[in-house]
């Protein structure tokens, strides 16, 4: 029974922490552009201000215009309950596939391209259809990722997998460094980061997340922020788990899960630090040299493969 | 075995009340679809009680040859087949009487259609339920025959001739292919019957010979890449609800073919084997789904579809055989689940969709998507059931596609059971080569729902439609549920595969149930778990919380409907969404050198229309082709044309030439006796 | 997987470098600029001399300390150097023609790093050293270098190919064998020295005798041109 509670709070832990890695990323932005920045959590405030907003909803549009940001969000707040935060062998994460987890993404992305295309705008064709397009190349990279990682850990459930590699110690994997470094890519492409996406920008030609939502507003808008900002918390722990998962809690105790609550703090205020940085660094890539930014991530995932194939095994 | 030769019967007794039946009496109609979907009831019932028992059944009927008479047998592997067929007649037969009232008044007589459509369903039963070559071949011809018929049943238009002539060419072609490798197998077991052949002995050499013919022939029917040209031409030829038989159906028969063939009748597998259908699956679901997204005509890009999911079928085969032959049966037997599996999932998914395009076109008379717009308001129980067959074909949770898709990554994980380190370092870039392809079709997805049902109507016809009649709606709602059931009870469906894998295979999923019926886990649950009812519980209690607040949220915060976002230019208007071109430019930009593409723009600047204007007229035409007709079906008819002229040397005209080849053909002969 | 784990912490170390150098082989591929070819290029020898270094520590052999030094100083700092005041003096700061279809030359890499694994199991069988993997891999690298040379137009960018060849077999020698006789490791060394000074005497030539560098144009020195 206290596993279910832990889960269910881990849970809502997630949700509600998500804005606040946000704010914490934009934070570090705008210091490092010595601009002033927002307090860190000026997103809660927006949220709650887009909340208490009326809806405005294009005449064009069918119900899945407004069906689509509750699945967007549900989805997000589904994968977000399975994924490990604070503590391992809890009762939600037997569904923690990651090719699971791979399908929820894709669920929430297609009705929200849907959506997209529902008000029947051209902004929402072009976002609809370079969303897609980025997606679809960082399909296979996000595989070879999963693909080198599963044979290594010989299973693809999150939680098993960082037992596994809690129980072998500190170990210097070749194939590790490259997937990790293609996951970081790929993350960044998916999640509408600089450099393939700006999420800060007002200029509609060069949006590709943004496109989609134009069409929404008030509660619907927040919905869909939300979900984006549980996606980017998401990739990050999915990161945190696959590489750096110590600290994470084995056992149920409260000092487990408090050491695991701090260790998962720290080591996603360090991963918003380093794609702060990394956005202040590049500069946002045009939309066609996109496919050879994630040809390298792949490339990246297919010498990871290699290395275990080659160098790892007997 | 009565109910399953009982199938067959009522598929041949609708044919003969169809060709009986007058043009316009709609009882006629009722009655050809009613033995329709009896005999698909029969084939469900007989396919479902094989699963379920352990053993086959047998039947001998005195037809065909007199020292030959036909062996029937239903095991498990056609008793799934059996029920796969029936479960997309039931619909069909729903579907079926709305549709084709269209046809009563048209100008080919609606009796050709009916007679031919039964006798292709019988042909189909009696392939799967076939025992030796003989009764095989001739179910296999009437099978081909009759769609050939069906598919030129609109004959009006030169394309619908063009279209059927290429399918029965490539029918015939193929048909010889796997008349050869029977040939094969029964020369070397002396006997036409299956049970010889399996309990024959097969030299490596002739094995190869015979898996080649059978990979050509059942690979040709089932449109693998390269010889897929006739489902992009004969599908859309087709009336919808054959197209989506053929589709849904006759592919699979296909599939059924090879499995037999490769699995059952070919005692040793080879691991070549296994990297060569691999290959060639996954080429076929690569290029067939890149294909697609450059179509606008919604059939053809559905055809194309097909191409990319027996793609990933057989790529799920060619694992299978891999691991069979490198002697891990239960990896051996979760390859050919997940093909399996996949198979009944598109014939259900694929049926669907054409049936949405049938009511389309029932509606509307457009086949082009850049023509249609914003039929989700004209059309709702048709856009909602195209949706969830679009989602379905996209292998997204939790509906049944992504459960096959997600069986065959398992498979691809497993290959660190085998030992040769160069096939372990290749297998991996097939399996981002599948990702990479489920990937493009939802995003072809989104632009078919997206351009069909969404947003503005682009033309008259369209901005018209109405909703299709109660069959045509039940047929679709029908096959709808199916996918969602299938979707979240997989464990079932792998329980009820487990005698086929086991007869084929010697081996099975040994734990794929072991956590219950909730939780498929096809390794072992420390590798892998999926629990499909777990997701869809989520879901709902997601969709319940939400919908809660959303209640309380909508009194005080009401919705308020106004013009979308225009940037203060003003009214705007259905040309200025996004087409269904548009929405594929960037992937055409970026795999460019897999299309032929063939792109002008002219601009012609007409006279000065003013003082100071010039009207200038622009045009932009764009053409994209197969490549297959240049790199593979133009050379090879060059080829034959050679041959041929070659050949016509020997034909001179004179007489004496002639005798001289008589005179030499009889010295040869002479020789050769002593 | 297992025999990664029990493997001591510095041979798991020699794989990183491994994987790192066959990286580096790769975005040698990828660079189309002269200066930044050059990078890569002194890079790679840099993590030659952190790899001799490690199998120093790690076997016990100190000559080998001596050998990273040398590589230290003469790969990754004399040669490149030379290098770049070559391409500043002849002015070829970059490809004349884009790589053609990049993607395709990587995919190609990764066959070549496939088809070199397969190659050497053989070899590997008999080899008893616990880095005996890293022999496919050094494989590998050397025929990365000739894919780069193969597909460059430009002289300078086949110097550095000739030079990434020499470094696969430096690995080889180092990682799978736990490196050469002190006499044969200053004698390669010397002698890719002399290579490169030679090199710049030859293109100055070339450039003087075509007016370009660009090898394809080599065919100008055919006698029989109309």
């Amino acid at each position: 029974m206290i596993e279910w509670a832990l889960a269910i709070a881990q849970t809502l832990l997630f949700v509600t922490a998500a804005p606040l890695l946000a704010g914490w990323i934009k934070c570090c932005r705008c210091h490092l552009q010595n601009r002033a920045a927002p307090m860190v959590w000026q997103p809660y405030r927006d949220l709650a201000r887009l909340f208490g907003k009326n809806v405005v909803v294009a005449d064009t549009t069918s119900w899945l215009f407004r069906l689509a940001p509750y699945v967007v969000f549900g989805a997000a707040v589904l994968a977000a309950s399975v994924v490990p935060l604070i503590a391992t062998h809890l009762p939600t994460n037997a569904i923690a596939d990651v090719i699971v987890l791979v399908g929820f993404f894709a669920l929430a992305r297609f009705v929200q391209a849907l959506a997209a295309l529902d008000a029947g705008t051209a902004f929402g064709g072009m976002g609809a259809s370079r969303e897609m397009t980025v997606a679809s190349l960082a399909e296979p990279a996000m595989l070879l990722v999963v693909f080198t990682f599963s044979v290594t850990a010989n299973t693809t459930n999150l939680s098993t997998a960082i037992d596994h590699i809690l129980a072998s110690g500190l170990v210097l994997r070749p194939s590790f460094i490259f997937i990790a470094v293609a996951l970081l890519m790929v993350a960044v492409a998916e999640t509408g980061r600089v450099p393939v996406d700006n999420p800060a920008t007002h200029l509609e030609l060069t949006m590709l997340h943004e496109a989609m939502i134009l069409e929404y507003g008030g509660r619907h808008l927040a919905l869909v922020e939300w979900a984006g900002q549980i996606k980017l918390m998401l990739y990050g722990v999915l990161f945190i788990d696959l590489f750096v998962p110590w600290g994470i809690a084995s056992q149920l105790s409260w000092a487990a899960a408090g050491t695991g609550l701090v260790a998962v703090a720290a080591k996603l205020a360090l991963l918003g630090l380093v794609l702060a940085v990394s956005e202040t660094l590049v500069a946002k890539m045009r939309l066609f040299r996109v496919p050879g930014y994630l040809g390298f991530a792949f490339l990246l995932g297919l010498l990871g493969m290699l290395s275990h194939v080659i160098l790892e095994v007997g | 075995m009565t109910l399953a030769l009982l199938a067959p019967l009522l598929a041949m007794a609708s044919a003969l009340a169809g060709a009986l039946a007058p043009r316009d009496a709609p009882a006629g109609r009722l009655l050809v679809f009613a033995l329709l979907g009896l005999s698909g009831l029969a084939s469900i019932a007989a396919g479902v009680l094989a699963l379920a028992g352990d053993g086959s059944l047998y039947a001998r009927l005195p037809l065909g040859l007199p020292w030959l008479e036909w062996h029937l047998r239903l095991d498990g592997l056609s008793g799934f087949f059996l029920a796969l067929i029936g479960a997309v007649l039931v619909p069909v037969s729903l579907f079926g009487p709305g549709y084709t009232r269209a046809f009563a008044h048209g100008p080919s007589h609606p009796a050709v259609l009916h007679l031919f459509t039964g006798l292709f369903v019988a042909g189909m039963q009696l392939v799967v339920l076939a025992d030796d070559a003989f009764v095989f071949m001739v179910a296999w011809e009437i099978m081909s025959l009759a769609s050939y018929f069906l598919v030129a049943f609109e004959h009006q238009h030169a394309a619908n001739r063009r279209a059927a002539f290429l399918y029965l060419l490539m029918a015939q072609v193929g048909a010889l292919a796997i008349l050869l490798g029977f040939g094969v197998l029964s020369g070397l077991s002396g006997a036409f019957s299956f049970d010889a052949m399996r309990a024959s002995y097969q030299g490596t050499g002739w094995a190869n010979v015979a898996f080649a013919l059978a990979l050509a022939g059942f690979g040709m029917k089932a449109g693998l890449m390269p010889m897929h040209a006739w489902l992009p031409e004969a599908h859309p030829a087709a009336p919808s609800h054959i197209s989506a038989l053929m589709s849904g159906v006759m592919l699979k028969i296909a599939v059924y073919g090879f499995v037999r063939f490769a699995f059952d009748l070919l005692s040793q597998p080879h691991w070549g084997w296994g990297v060569a259908t691999l290959i060639i699956g996954s080429v076929s679901a690569l290029l067939g789904v890149l294909y697609a997204l450059m179509q606008h005509d919604l059939k053809r890009l559905l055809a194309y579809h097909s191409v990319e999911n027996i793609g990933i079928i057989f790529i799920g085969l060619g694992l299978s055989l891999l691991f069979g032959a490198s002697g891990a049966p239960s990896l051996a037997a979760l390859g050919l689940v997940a093909a399996l599996y996949h198979t009944l999932n598109h014939a259900l998914f694929k049926t669907l969709l054409f049936f949405g395009a049938g009511a389309i076109l029932h509606s509307t008379h457009e086949r082009d998507m850049e023509h249609m717009g914003g039929l989700i308001h004209r059309m709702p129980t048709t856009a909602l059931c195209f949706l969830i067959g679009c989602i379905s074909i996209s292998a997204l949770p939790p509906f049944n596609g992504f459960v096959s898709e997600w069986l065959t990554f398992q498979a691809f994980l497993q290959v660190s059971f085998l030992e040769s380190g160069a096939l372990r370092a290749m297998l991996p870039f097939a399996a981002a080569m599948l990702a990479l392809t489920g990937a493009l079709a939802a995003a072809c997805f989104v632009k078919v729902f997206g351009v069909v049902f969404l947003g503005l109507p682009r033309s008259r016809h369209v901005r018209h439609a109405r909703e299709v009649d109660a069959g045509m709606r039940a047929g679709q709602i029908l096959l709808a549920a199916s996918c969602l059931v299938f979707g979240v009870l997989p464990t079932f469906v792998i329980d009820a595969i487990a005698p086929v894998t086991r007869a084929l295979l010697g081996g099975e999923l040994a734990n794929a149930t072991a956590s219950g019926w909730l939780w498929l886990t096809p390794v072992s649950p420390q590798v892998a778990s999926y629990s499909a009812p777990l997701v869809l519980a989520g879901i709902a209690l997601a969709g319940l919380a939400i919908s809660i607040t959303r209640h309380h949220q909508r009194r005080i915060h009401p919705v308020r409907r106004s013009p979308p976002w225009d940037c203060g230019f003003g009214a705007l208007g259905a040309r200025m969404q996004y087409t269904a071109t548009a929405f594929a430019m960037p992937i055409r930009r970026i795999f460019q050198p897999v299309w032929h593409v063939r792109e002008a723009t002219v601009r012609n600047a007409a006279q000065a229309a003013g003082d100071n204007e010039r009207a200038v007229t622009v045009r932009h035409t764009l053409h994209i082709d197969d490549r297959a007709w240049d790199l593979f079906y133009e050379p090879f008819a060059r080829g034959i044309q050679w041959t041929a002229r070659q050949a016509a040397r020997l034909q001179t005209g004179r007489i004496r030439t002639y005798l001289a080849h008589s005179f030499i053909t009889l010295l040869v002969l002479l020789w050769v006796v002593t | 997987m297992h025999a990664l784990d029990a493997l001591p912490l510095y041979d798991q170390a020699i794989l990183v470098m491994a994987a790192l150098v066959l990286f580096s082989a790769f975005a040698l591929l990828g660079q189309s600029r002269m200066f930044s070819l050059i990078t890569v290029f002194a890079w790679q020898g840099a993590l030659l001399a952190i790899t001799s270094a490690l199998v120093a520590f790690s076997t016990g052999q100190h000559h080998l300390y001596i050998s990273a030094a040398l590589t230290l100083a003469l790969k990754a700092i004399l040669i490149p150097w030379m290098l770049t005041r070559m391409v500043t003096h002849l002015g070829v700061r970059q490809e004349a023609e884009a790589l053609g279809r990049p993607a395709l030359v990587l995919l190609a890499g990764a066959a070549l790093v496939v088809f070199s694994y397969y190659v050497s199991l053989p070899i590997v069988h008999l080899s008893t050293l616990v880095t005996r993997n890293t022999i496919g891999i050094s494989l590998a690298i050397v025929l990365l270098s000739m894919l780069l040379m193969i597909t460059r137009r430009q002289a300078m960018s086949q110097v550095v190919g000739f030079m990434a060849i020499e470094n696969g077999l430096f690995f080889a020698a180092v990682a799978s064998t736990a490196g050469m006789p002190m006499i044969v490791e200053l004698g390669i060394a010397f002698d890719v020295l002399v290579a490169a000074v030679l090199f710049g005497v030859f293109f100055l030539h070339l450039r003087d005798t075509i007016d370009s560098l660009d090898v394809d144009r080599l065919n100008r020195l055919n006698e029989d041109v109309d």
